[in-house]
């Protein structure tokens, strides 16, 4: 690792902006990192280093023309393969979409652009964003850094393990129940799920529509704002997008205080099933916001406890009808068109084929769920659950400014051990699924090392549109954190065989 | 007793257009069961006046003006299809008219 | 299947009262596309009118248009609906390859107009046929059969598709069942379209040409015994793509359930073809399985909740309906109700309102477009709003009628000078030279040589047979080749032979 892919996004951006280093020599850096971590970390499912020089020259060259660029130009990002790129190939992990070329940009990769960030190859990730540990993908396994016989979460896994590895300070991912979330707790990383319609789903390939998130991954909580910032705000491509502006987020976490916060602890996330390292950086973390200055109090959220199945309705019901439109009739892999076949026997072969088990699992449980005679039993009250969780959301933001949590009941689990155990696998989301259900906006910073030497996430959770207060109170925890340890958490990872840190 | 049976699962199989192997619907009759049975706790909810909620936000009314942008060349509409010919998209024969 | 033989239509509705339902599909004449800006030309080049959104690409999201909001409430305000305050739109999953996302934005628990009612008449009668909905959709793609016969699904190879049509809006308007029609049945649905027709085609929405698709009707029937209390099993006859059709598939339907069920049989609940060449309908595939369309809230689109304020300014933009007009123009322009009948059929009520408006009499206004444009409107195959002359010019002749600078005949040549494009009215009498002879020094010398040349005609009005002078006039006229003044040429002719 050199000395720039050391360095933070707005690190970075300062020394190109004050010509200490070019652009060029940044995006350098990373693909050089890239080559030599990435075939451990397999964070990656396309990186082309001439598209990415010729972005970062481009950049070098508004600047040297004297052009005003954005906070973050120069600075580059790698960028989950779930949203279309007109210049590069886009699957969303799935053989279904192998070698597909989109013909249009999504909102986040085209304002991406416009800010000047150099995209350096697309990161993997679970299928279509479904699952815990990015196994899911068709392509690759992906490592985590602490450790590479261990997931990186999922779905956003590559991305998280690009930015916990050095190769990229900065990520996108989505979020649908804590697909960034949870793989930046498990990486050691921050990684922040906006209000639902705060960030656009134009262009990201859909999931669950009422839950998926566009959000920011870094490697500390000033870098995840600043990149919210830059993607995010209302859209006119999308109805669900919020047509108010952005909250300042950077403001926010450049103020970094709890003093005269009240912070809620939510009761139902804790107990059996909490890691006992987990649950330790957790408590600890309770008793620093109270030398901070907040107020702490312990709240109760009941039906929090009704979240994840819920989730497991709306989310594959959603994702059912989603994923129709991969039926080999207009982009995409076909299968089994011998010329006798009929369009029907065509789709069927080509999705059975190009499909993964986890997704086929989901399709098939979400058609179950919205199928006549099922419908108000499963979808129906799963529906009425979201309306409970987003009341004892407001309950509880009526006592307190913040509630936290553990972001993730356990630390990175070894690859291979969930694989086929859905029910387990589905544990990781937890805490994290409620925000989801909800739209509120919701952070996970590093908390410490379980006793597995293996990085713990704290959950920070806020209103909707409140992105703002997530961000002031993660990073007054993420600077008091680093006095105690001397400096981010990542500085305690091992090496990877690519070099020192 | 089973929360779902195998011949439900073949037919939501059919309804998604997936042509699952007989060891596949197996392994997925198996696992359905169990998911469905543990999703099933949605029904411990008293629920009887709470209104469902499809969508996070309360957001309503949300319009475009009536104007035309430019759509994608053939060229870029094709580019991605399996197949074309005649500047339309090639599919296997269809069945039969659907609707 | 034994093939059953169809009952006499009489004899059919002496033994079974039928109930029709009728869903009609309009298409929206929109400048863009129900979610995305693609333009919605009707023939354009294939897949020219396509973007991510209506391909269904990955990715890719909905937006309301606006426009076709206010339309649709238009269209359920003149149907006398009420306009829901709050609904949603949901998804109707179903694989099908010219539905690009293999789900249609639809409305499904909750359409945006509900419980109005169409008044239509048959045969001086009055039915009203009551509307359950009115919701907002989206069309599909078109898929072109290769390999078959003649185009048809059955037999093809493979097919071709054009996304063009996917996503242009579409409302759906769905009867109640309609009952106690009797043997009016087929007249009551083709009646039913084509008010229907015409009131969207007054709200200015929609171009609602059945021949090109931009209005379809499904037409269900079920027969029962009369008497009974239960109504029967019904089919559904898909794509009924014009008025005739409409009557004919009905008409259709009824002796062949008829014929079925007296001779034992049952009806299936299913979807039916209807055939112009034949007048029939035959039976589409039966599905192994029933369909489930798994209906859900659309979660890309937000809830609609037109306000109060909205509706009511929409409202205000309906123009004069069809039924209120007719009753109007009946009394104004004092017709019959054959004559306004033959007005309506004739599809000559915006031309003759506005050849009146631009300054002709109602009389002479329906004379020139019931019958000689007609006439030339049928000869050239073409509605009669689509002559190549407008409603002033036709004025315009009327009035130099009036002056007495033309007689009809030469009107007449006018209007095919007009229609021929040899420019307005006035560039065509003087290009032709079209001018009534009213120089009674000329018309003099004319007449002189008439009654010349007619002495024993001219005998009989000197004795006293004024009538027989209209054999001179006409003498008259076809000397001057139609260019005198026939009332002038008269009473010059009188004059000579009468005055003492």
């Amino acid at each position: 690792m050199s000395e720039l892919t050391g360095k933070g996004a707005g690190e970075l951006a300062a020394l190109m902006a004050s010509g200490e280093a070019s652009a060029a020599q940044v995006a350098q850096a990373h693909l050089d990192r890239i080559a030599a971590v990435d075939g451990e970390v397999g964070a990656f499912l396309h990186v082309d280093p001439e598209t990415v020089l010729a972005q970062a020259r481009a950049i070098d060259e508004r600047r040297a023309a004297g052009e005003e660029l954005g906070p973050l130009a120069g600075v580059p990002i790698a960028h989950k393969d779930v949203f279309t790129t007109t210049d590069m190939p886009t699957t969303a992990g799935s053989k279904i979409l192998e070698g597909w070329r989109p013909p249009y940009d999504a909102t986040v990769t085209a304002r991406l652009r416009a800010a000047g960030l150099v995209i350096l190859g697309k990161t993997n990730m679970d299928e279509f964003a479904m699952g815990s540990s990015t196994e899911n993908s068709a392509y690759r396994t992906t490592r985590n850094p602490w450790d590479l016989s261990r997931i990186p979460g999922g779905s956003s896994g590559g991305s998280s393990a690009a930015v916990a590895a050095f190769e990229a300070p900065l990520a996108t991912g989505t979020d649908t129940g804590g697909s960034i979330r949870q793989p930046a707790a498990v990486t050691g990383i921050v990684g922040m799920k906006p209000t639902y319609g705060g960030s656009s789903r134009y262009g990201l390939i859909a999931f669950a529509s009422s839950l998926d998130t566009p959000g920011p991954f870094a490697r500390n909580v000033l870098d995840a704002a600043l990149l919210q910032e830059a993607f995010s705000g209302h859209d006119p491509m999308d109805s669900t997008s919020v047509d108010q502006p952005v909250p300042a987020v950077v403001e926010a976490a450049r103020r970094a205080d709890v003093a005269g916060m009240t912070v809620g602890v939510v009761k139902e996330f804790s107990g059996d099933g909490y890691q006992p390292g987990v649950a330790a950086r957790f408590a600890e973390t309770v008793a620093l916001l109270e030398s901070l200055g907040a107020k702490v109090v312990e709240v109760s959220c009941p039906n929090f406890t009704y979240a994840l199945p819920a989730y497991y309705l709306i989310a594959p019901s959603e994702c059912s009808s989603n994923l129709a439109r991969f039926d080999a009739m207009r982009f995409g892999l076909r299968v089994g068109d011998d010329g006798a076949r009929s369009a029907e026997e065509v789709m069927a072969l080509t999705r059975a084929e190009g499909f993964g088990p986890e997704v086929k699992r989901r399709i098939m449980l979400g058609t179950y769920a919205l199928s006549s005679g099922y419908y108000d039993a499963y979808y129906g009250k799963a529906q009425q659950v979201r309306t409970l969780i987003t009341r004892d959301f407001d309950a509880a933001f009526e006592q307190v400014d913040v509630l936290i949590s553990p972001t993730t009941p356990t630390t990175a689990f070894p690859i291979g051990e969930r694989a086929d155990d859905p029910m387990a696998m589905y544990l990781a989301d937890l805490c994290t699924i409620p925000s989801n259900l909800a739209g509120n906006a919701a952070i996970s910073v590093p908390c410490g090392l379980s006793d597995d030497g293996l990085p713990v996430g704290l959950q920070i959770m806020a209103p909707a549109l409140a992105d703002d207060r997530v961000y002031r109170a993660a990073a007054a925890v993420e600077g008091a954190l680093e006095d105690r340890w001397g400096g981010p958490l990542l500085a305690q990872a091992p090496d990877l065989a690519g070099g020192a840190k | 007793m089973s929360a779902i049976t195998r011949a439900e699962v073949a037919h939501l199989a059919r309804l998604s257009r997936l042509a699952l192997r007989d060891d596949e619907l197996d392994h997925l009759a198996a696992q359905l069961d169990q998911i469905i049975s543990a999703v099933a706790r949605v029904q411990e909810v008293a629920a009887e006046d709470i209104p469902p909620t499809s969508h996070a936000l309360p957001l309503t009314n949300v319009y475009r003006a009536d104007e035309v942008r430019p759509s994608l060349a053939p060229e870029q509409a094709l580019a991605g299809a399996p197949a074309a010919e005649e500047q339309r998209f090639r599919v296997p024969r269809i069945l039969d008219e659907e609707a | 299947m034994s093939v059953v033989t169809p009952m006499k239509y009489d004899e059919a509705l002496a033994k079974y009262e039928p109930v029709l339902g009728i869903e009609t599909h309009i298409e929206l004449g929109t400048a863009s596309k129900m979610f995305c800006g693609c333009a919605t030309g009707f023939g354009a080049e294939p897949n020219t009118q396509v973007c991510p959104v209506c391909l269904g690409l990955p990715g890719a999201l909905p937006v309301t248009n606006h426009a076709a909001i206010d339309g649709i409430i238009k269209i359920g305000l003149a149907l006398n609906c009420r306009i829901v305050e709050w609904c949603r739109f949901a998804r109707k999953n179903y694989f099908y390859p010219d539905m690009p996302k293999n789900f249609q934005i639809s409305q499904y628990d909750e359409p945006l107009c509900v419980d109005g009612f169409l008044e239509v008449e048959v045969d001086g009668e009055t039915y009203r046929v009551e509307i359950e909905r009115v919701h907002m959709e989206e069309d599909t793609g078109k898929s072109l059969h290769v390999g078959g016969a003649t185009g048809r699904i059955h037999g093809a190879v493979h097919s071709l598709v054009d996304y063009n049509r996917a996503g242009i809006p579409l409302v759906e308007i769905v009867t109640k069942p309609i009952t106690a029609t009797g043997e009016k049945a087929p007249l009551v649905a083709r009646a039913y379209a084509t008010e229907l027709r015409e009131l969207v085609r007054s709200l200015g929405v929609s171009d609602v040409r059945m021949e090109q698709g931009s209005m379809r009707c499904d037409v269900n029937v079920s027969l029962m015994p009369r008497g009974a209390a239960a109504w029967g099993t019904r089919t559904e006859t898909k794509n009924v793509n014009s008025l005739r059709s409409v009557e004919r598939s009905v008409r259709s339907e009824i002796e062949r359930q008829a014929g079925v069920l007296s001779a034992g049989g049952t009806i299936t609940q299913e979807t039916r073809h209807f055939h112009e060449d034949t007048g029939t309908t035959t039976s589409g595939r039966s599905k192994e399985e029933a369909q489930d369309y798994r209906y859900f809230p659309e979660p890309d689109l937000v809830p609609m909740a037109p306000s109060r304020e909205w509706v009511e300014e929409l409202r205000a933009t309906l123009p004069e309906l069809p039924a209120a007009r007719r009753r109007r123009v009946q009394a104004e322009w004092d017709l019959t109700d054959a004559e306004l009948r033959d007005v309506v059929n004739a599809g000559a009520l915006d031309c003759i309102e506005a050849t009146i408006a631009a300054g002709a009499d109602a009389g002479s206004a329906r004379k020139w477009w019931l019958n000689e444009l007609s006439r030339r409107a049928t000869e050239q195959g073409v509605e009669l709003a689509d002559l190549p002359i407008t409603p002033e010019q036709v004025a315009r002749v009327q009035a130099m009628v009036v002056a007495g600078e033309l007689n009809d005949k030469l009107a007449r040549q006018v209007f095919e000078g007009v229609l021929a494009g040899e420019g307005g009215p006035d560039d065509v009498v003087a290009a032709r030279g079209l001018k009534v002879v009213s120089d009674d020094g000329a018309l003099a010398a004319i007449i002189d040589q008439v009654i010349a040349d007619n002495a024993p005609v001219a005998d009989k009005v000197r004795a006293g047979k004024t009538a027989a002078a209209g054999a001179l006039v006409g003498a008259v006229m076809k000397a001057t080749r139609g260019q005198a003044d026939a009332g002038r040429a008269r009473d010059l002719i009188l004059q000579k032979l009468t005055t003492p």
